[in-house]
């Protein structure tokens, strides 16, 4: 199917997070055509997966609110979920784009009312806790989604229970005959807003990530401190359910490391200390933290944050790369082993849980780009040879929500030039 | 062939050549010694090392020590003979030094220099392994097995080759050991030529360290 969407005018952003959701924002304003595609059911990328962020602690809802009025109210961005680029060819101010749209079988018929959800028995991981709890396989993505429209797994398509969501649905907005669709557009200019995933902790095998069940990652942390989360905001260990009142967190889990990977994450030590807070948060004043880091890496004016940790007499810091973790059998309490750099002591420390400060991978790692593309040494976009295609937000480096932002902004602005340039030569 | 400087002077020329900074006589004189300012104290290296609760110096430490200079202690420490060749630190050093390979040269280096702890075990084992094979161009291991047995006097070296005697008859058994070699034990082809060789590359090996 080729659809007369866009032209050589339209500015494609690949990837609805806070980048991307930026970029497209900040051209559709400047005036200029946009399409915004989403490879998931809804908008907001991995920051409505947070439970609060910092500097200011406040809840990602708040941000996303703001963005999604902007969108609403801007007719300049057309949003396409559930959508993925297949290929891209042709060059600066000319591009041919494939993308790929997967089916919802739910239509914009959809009022988000949950008839479909109640009358499903099926369930599925919940990919907004991390897989760490289950979700009815007809479902709305979160609370804050955009669209606000359900979602009907693939896995209840052609069973009775897709059949009984279908019959539950009022407004005739289940459609189980909906099909994978290609389509074609044309695009002046396109910013990969992409994003990142967090790196497999599998790999580093001493830390046994795979073996413990009470070594955990901090975006599973993030989702146990969300009153919205698997547990109701409570702390507890995996293994038994008990309240965790001990709690390690080792930085660096994959980055800084030749052997996983090279680049520093950036954002790991502020998250790290953030979650210090929802510890003491969540289990007052005798819950403990303790920070194993090379070195702490906060900027500018998130020293403030650090230093206000440190003040916190609940949160102790080790300075150490944790070199394995063993186990202690009779309570399954991580015990980690290692030589700090403040004395050269030996330690074997036991906690309840462990959360691995993971480092951030560039979400593209695997897919394959256009030839175009120019990737730095650890696959971050930094831009296209030809000048037309640019890296936004945690796709080009690894960013918080705040610089991810100003990335996003620079490269709308580096399309918009794009655009321009393309409409001035062709007005000649 | 230059003959090779004294122990003594040789030290001395050392820390002459390279005044108070021992970094970079390390860079310059270790085997892979220029990958050592690359090491970013993480600590994982000595938590790793099976041997860590065993020695004074993990090779976190060794480096640090050669940034600050700690020139004497560095030489006479006794931790790079300790080094088992795991290979543990070295697969999981986020820098990835060649932390193996680094200890095992920084202990040639103070053995050249007349500075490696005297009576060492292991530098003991080092010696003879080495000047077996170098004798014969391989090493015999019979030889190499009862020089170590006897190394502590007649009386020590029977107790320790009865101690031995059940892993000898399994070696024995396996084809690993031969007891025919106490007598006659068999070279390689051209010893002579071995020597010859071995004395070239030493010589080349001197002259860039600096101890011709
Ligand atoms: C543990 C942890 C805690 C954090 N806490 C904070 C915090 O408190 N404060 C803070 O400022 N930052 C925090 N961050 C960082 C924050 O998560 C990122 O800055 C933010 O997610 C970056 O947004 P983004 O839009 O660049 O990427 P993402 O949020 O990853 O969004 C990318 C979007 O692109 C989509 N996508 C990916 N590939 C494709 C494709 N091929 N086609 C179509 N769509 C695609 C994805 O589905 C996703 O929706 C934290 C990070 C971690 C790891
Ligand atoms: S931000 Fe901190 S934890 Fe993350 S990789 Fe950098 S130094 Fe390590
Ligand atoms: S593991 Fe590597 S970087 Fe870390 S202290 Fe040891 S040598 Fe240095």
């Amino acid at each position: 199917m080729t659809a007369s969407i866009a032209t050589n005018q339209t500015i494609l952003v690949v990837g609805g997070g806070i980048a991307g959701m930026t970029a497209a924002l900040e051209a559709a304003e400047c005036g200029k055509q946009v399409i915004l595609v989403e490879k998931s059911p809804t908008l907001g990328g991995r920051t409505s997966m947070l439970y609060r962020y910092f500097p200011k602690m406040c809840f990602p809802t708040c941000g996303l609110e703001i963005n999604l009025r902007r969108l609403r109210g801007n007719p300049n961005v057309r949003v396409m979920t559930m959508t993925e680029v297949a290929a891209v060819s042709g060059s600066r101010g000319d591009y041919n784009v494939t993308l790929k749209v997967k089916p919802r079988y739910v239509n914009e018929n959809c009022t988000a009312c949950g008839d479909c959800g109640k009358a499903v028995s099926a369930e599925v991981p919940n990919v907004a806790n991390y897989g760490l709890n289950k979700i009815k396989a007809a479902y709305l993505p979160h609370a804050m989604a955009y669209p606000q429209r359900f979602v009907i797994d693939p896995s209840i398509v052609g069973t009775p229970e897709g059949e009984a969501a279908k019959a539950a649905c009022k407004f005739g907005a289940v459609d189980l005959g909906m099909q994978e669709e290609t389509i074609e557009i044309k695009a002046g200019s396109v910013v990969w807003a992409t994003g990142w995933r967090p790196y497999d902790a599998n790999k580093i095998q001493p830390y046994g990530y795979d073996r413990y069940a009470n070594v955990i990652t901090s975006l599973e942390f993030e989702r146990l401190c969300d009153p919205q989360g698997p547990t109701g905001g409570k702390v507890l260990r995996p293994s038994d359910g008990k309240e965790a009142k001990n709690i390690a967190f080792i930085q660096c889990a994959g980055s800084r490391d030749e052997n996983h990977l090279r680049h520093c994450s950036r954002i790991c030590c502020m998250a790290t200390l953030k979650q210090t807070q929802y510890v003491r948060e969540a289990a007052g004043e005798d819950a403990k933290s303790t920070v194993y880091y090379i070195d702490i890496r906060v900027i500018d004016r998130l020293e403030d944050f650090y230093q206000n940790v440190q003040k916190d007499p609940n949160v102790s810091f080790v300075k150490s790369k944790v070199a394995r973790i063993a186990l202690n059998e009779a309570n399954n309490s991580p015990i980690l082993h290692g030589v700090d750099t403040e004395g050269y002591h030996r330690y074997a420390t036991e906690h309840d849980l462990v959360v691995l400060a993971v480092g951030m991978e560039p979400e593209v790692v695997g897919v394959k780009l256009p030839e175009d593309i120019v990737l730095d040494s650890s696959n971050f976009i930094e831009g296209s040879k030809s000048g037309g295609m640019f890296g936004a937000g945690s796709a080009a480096s690894p960013l918080d929500v705040n610089r991810s932002v100003q990335s996003a902004t620079a490269a709308a602005m580096r399309s918009v030039q794009v655009i321009h340039k393309t409409a001035s030569t062709e007005a000649a | 062939m230059t003959t090779a400087m004294t122990t003594a002077n040789a030290n001395e020329a050392a820390v002459a050549k390279y005044k108070n900074n021992f970094l970079k006589e390390v860079e310059a004189t270790v085997e892979e010694g220029h990958w050592v300012k690359m090491c970013m104290q993480c600590g994982v290296c000595a938590g790793s090392c099976p041997f860590g609760p065993h020695w004074e110096h993990s090779p976190q430490k060794i480096f640090m020590m050669i940034r600050a200079g700690k020139r004497e202690e560095v030489l006479k420490s006794d931790a790079m003979w300790m080094c088992t060749s795991c290979y543990n630190c070295m697969v999981r050093c986020p820098r990835q030094l060649p932390i193996t390979h680094i200890m095992h040269g920084l202990a040639n280096y103070s053995y050249r220099l007349g500075l490696s702890p005297k009576g060492q075990p292991n530098q003991a084992i080092a010696k003879l392994f080495w000047d077996s094979a170098l004798k014969y161009g391989r090493v015999n291991e019979l030889k190499f097995s009862l020089a170590m047995y006897f190394r502590d006097g007649f009386v020590q070296g029977v107790k320790n080759a009865l101690a031995m005697q059940g892993v000898g008859l399994g070696l024995v058994k396996a084809g690993r050991l031969n007891p025919m070699e106490i007598i006659s034990g068999h070279t390689c082809k051209d010893t002579s030529g071995i020597h010859k060789m071995i004395a070239k590359a030493r010589e080349i090996e001197d002259r860039r360290r600096g101890l011709a």
